[in-house]
């Protein structure tokens, strides 16, 4: 996980001078996007679906405490494990047990954002084990040992030809890069891996709380098996997954699966009730719920934030950002990217000096925003987010100077005037053909990749007062 | 009908023509257009760096400079979008401005808005020879809801031919501080935006904000190539000259 060790710089420099993975990024996020507004206009009504899924989401959230119990309720009268972590490391702590008290050696895994959220394949092979992730983009990063770039799309900034070049080593010869070979190589590695797994872990899209189910959408069905073949089971959820009962479940489907890839439903949608029933022929017989916190409680406190915790997941903020369209997900230095990761982790990781630059990864061009199907205000979120790291003294000093100037000049318009006139006699060194082409930090920012008109002579403000003056 | 102009700090510094442009064409249309002192800006740039108390200043100076003027116009959608999108957050714990600021927001209007959907007059009258293609800055069409204006205002000027602008909807990396900030980031997504520009067809890119305009024409010339930009309403004063 070398990204982790560079710079914000050195990650953004790494990505823009990848055509690769830029040119990846934009075709699959490009398609993403107009598949979306294709699923999306068929509804008819589709501001009414986003204002329906915006409620039953801020319902929840302002409800969490009591939805949660009813969800544990429901889970621990029927025998499921439920397990409380208000951290990461708890959330590790308590799977390396189950893991160990089962004395397991093959452990499958569905895609599970909380997962990645927590590192656990890291430490559980650390401990030995062999973790096998059966979302086929979650493998393909697994083997090239990089974290996922896209939350819905995690190998979204690899091309077919190195997915193959990936797969020679393991294959013992070069496979050709075409689609159907590549599925069917990993569908047979996976089918024999799938009968050897002691314990499946799997995410959760949605814990449904009047009835204690967990919901999981995919595409490949792999959640299915990682979920019916091992006898012991985990899933990881972040403790604002819930929806009250499956009639916002309902809305909540179409929203999910129209925004995050353009379809009316995802190829699966699995709804375990667990666990396993006497009369049921398969399915797990002990059931495991990791219920994770990780300062979400405090996000939930906090009015200017709570909002962000209405996300669905869907990804569709990220197939619309600029930023991300240049950049994909590595360069954002976090295991959640895109504009929602901008929002969210330096609210649950809690540390400027690390995610700092992320409220800044968006020219605040409001198409995130736009894109949410239930409507967080992401853009806002991030200047909010830039007003939190300001007013706790975390901005730069010379930042802070430059605006303390800004508010001096740009309250007083005269006084203004004559400091514009001396910018017109400074720029001077630095005019070419009535243009600034260079200049002294920051304005070299600007003036390296364009250039930047003249500060005209007389301002408009001096122009207007010049020919009222005539009259 | 007596109008007051937004001058907006940018336009005020770098291009004052756009401002003046402004004025003759209100003027042609038969309204009185004053410019009241002491405005200056509407504190987007320290709003949107996070801060908040400095925009705070920079803005409670534009709304007292406009407190007597009966209708607002400037050439700016994301000036505009500043004031109707987050003036009432950033006056929600001072009852007196609130209520200031909401007068404002009820009084201001971008350019193009103000002359198609309140003066209606999307026909000025003016000729242009040319190809065209035109870049729908976001403040204006996300937070500001502006979609037909500039557009009707661009089909009633005779000659000029408009051409679409592939991916429009994409951002061209100037977002105020953001285009220093995040320079290279900012650096890639205008060189698409110049790109899909280029690709048009169009002699000249037309837009209704100069921060954009200016983001997009500096990368242009600085690769040289020779696409004008103007503002709308440049081309209109132009347009209406003939």
């Amino acid at each position: 996980m070398t990204m982790y060790n560079q710079t914000t710089d050195e990650r953004v420099d790494k990505a823009l001078a990848n055509s690769f993975l830029r040119q990846a990024t934009r075709r699959a996020t490009d398609r993403l996007r107009n598949n979306k507004y294709k699923a999306s206009a068929e509804l008819g009504n589709w501001e009414e679906w986003r204002a329906a899924g915006e409620a039953i989401r801020k319902n929840v959230i302002s409800n969490l405490d009591y939805y949660l119990n009813q969800l544990i309720e429901q889970m621990e009268k029927r025998g499921v494990h439920v397990h409380l972590a208000k951290t990461p490391a708890d959330a590790v702590t308590v799977v390396r047990n189950i893991v160990s008290e089962h004395n397991a050696k093959n452990v499958l895994k569905s895609k599970s954002m909380i997962s990645e959220e927590i590192h656990l394949n890291h430490a559980l092979e650390e401990d030995g084990i062999d973790v096998v992730e059966t979302d086929l983009g979650e493998y393909i990063i697994q083997i090239a040992g990089e974290p996922p770039s896209h939350i819905i799309v995690p190998a979204m900034h690899k091309t077919r030809q190195q997915v193959a070049d990936l797969f020679e080593p393991i294959a013992g010869h070069a496979l050709s890069s075409d689609t159907p070979t590549l599925t069917r190589f990993v569908r047979t590695q996976m089918r024999e891996k799938f009968l050897r797994g002691d314990i499946g872990i799997t995410g959760c899209n949605f814990a449904v709380a009047s009835t204690g189910s967990i919901v999981m959408v995919t595409n490949e069905g792999n959640g299915r098996m990682v979920s019916t073949l091992p006898r012991v089971q985990i899933t990881l959820m972040g403790m604002e997954r819930i929806v009250p009962s499956f009639r916002e479940l309902d809305i909540l489907l179409n929203l999910l699966a129209r925004s995050a890839t353009g379809q009316r439903f995802s190829s699966y949608t699995t709804i375990l009730t667990p666990p396993k029933n006497t009369a049921d022929p398969d399915g797990p017989e002990e059931y495991h719920l990791v219920i994770l916190d990780h300062n979400r409680s405090e996000i939930l406190g906090d009015k200017l934030f709570r909002s962000s915790l209405n996300c669905i997941r869907c990804g569709a903020c990220f197939n619309v950002c600029p930023v991300y369209r240049q950049l994909g997900g590595h360069a954002y230095g976090s295991v959640y990217s895109g504009p929602i990761g901008s929002v969210i982790t330096p609210l649950l990781e809690k540390d400027w000096k690390k995610w700092g630059h992320l409220p800044y990864f968006s020219s605040l061009c409001g198409a995130c925003s736009e894109a949410c199907p239930v409507r967080i205000p992401l853009h806002d979120l991030l200047v909010k987010l830039r007003m939190r790291k300001t007013q706790s003294g975390h901005t730069p000093q010379v930042e802070r100077q430059i605006f303390k100037a800004y508010r001096y000049f740009f309250t007083r318009e005269k006084t203004l005037r004559r400091a514009l006139r001396l910018g017109a006699h400074l720029q001077r060194p630095f005019v070419r053909n009535q243009r600034i082409t260079g200049g002294p930090p920051p304005l070299s920012n600007w003036t390296n990749s364009r250039t930047l008109p003249m500060v005209a002579p007389k301002p408009f403000m001096q122009l207007w007062a010049d020919l009222k003056n005539k009259r | 009908m007596k109008v007051s102009l937004f001058a907006t700090c940018l336009t005020n510094a770098l291009y004052p023509d756009v401002d003046l442009t402004m004025a003759k064409i209100l003027k042609h249309l038969g309204h009185s257009v004053d410019v009241p002192e002491g405005q200056v800006c509407c504190g987007q740039i320290a709003f949107n760096s996070g801060y908040v108390d400095d925009a705070r200043e920079v803005a409670r100076t534009l709304i007292d400079a406009f407190e007597r003027s009966e209708v607002v116009v400037g050439p700016s959608g994301s000036c505009i979008a500043m004031i109707h999108h987050y003036y009432p957050t950033l006056f929600e714990k001072e009852p007196s401005y609130l209520k200031k600021a909401e007068d404002l927001i009820h009084k201001s209007y971008e350019f193009t808005q103000f002359v198609v959907d309140v003066l209606k007059k999307p026909d000025l009258g003016a000729q242009y020879k040319a190809k065209a293609t035109y870049h729908p800055s976001c403040h204006a069409t996300r937070l500001l809801g502006i979609g037909e204006a500039p557009l009707k205002l661009l089909q009633h000027v005779k000659g000029l031919e408009l051409l679409p602008l592939p991916e429009a909807q994409l951002c061209c990396g100037f977002g105020g501080t953001f285009s220093v900030k995040m320079p290279k980031i900012s650096e890639a997504m205008v060189a698409e935006k110049a790109q899909h520009v280029l690709d048009s067809g169009a002699d000249i890119l037309l837009g209704l904000d100069m921060g954009c305009l200016m983001n997009i024409s500096g990368y242009l010339e600085k690769i040289n190539k020779p696409v004008k930009t103007m503002h709308i309403i440049q081309l209109l004063g132009e347009g209406m000259k003939s």
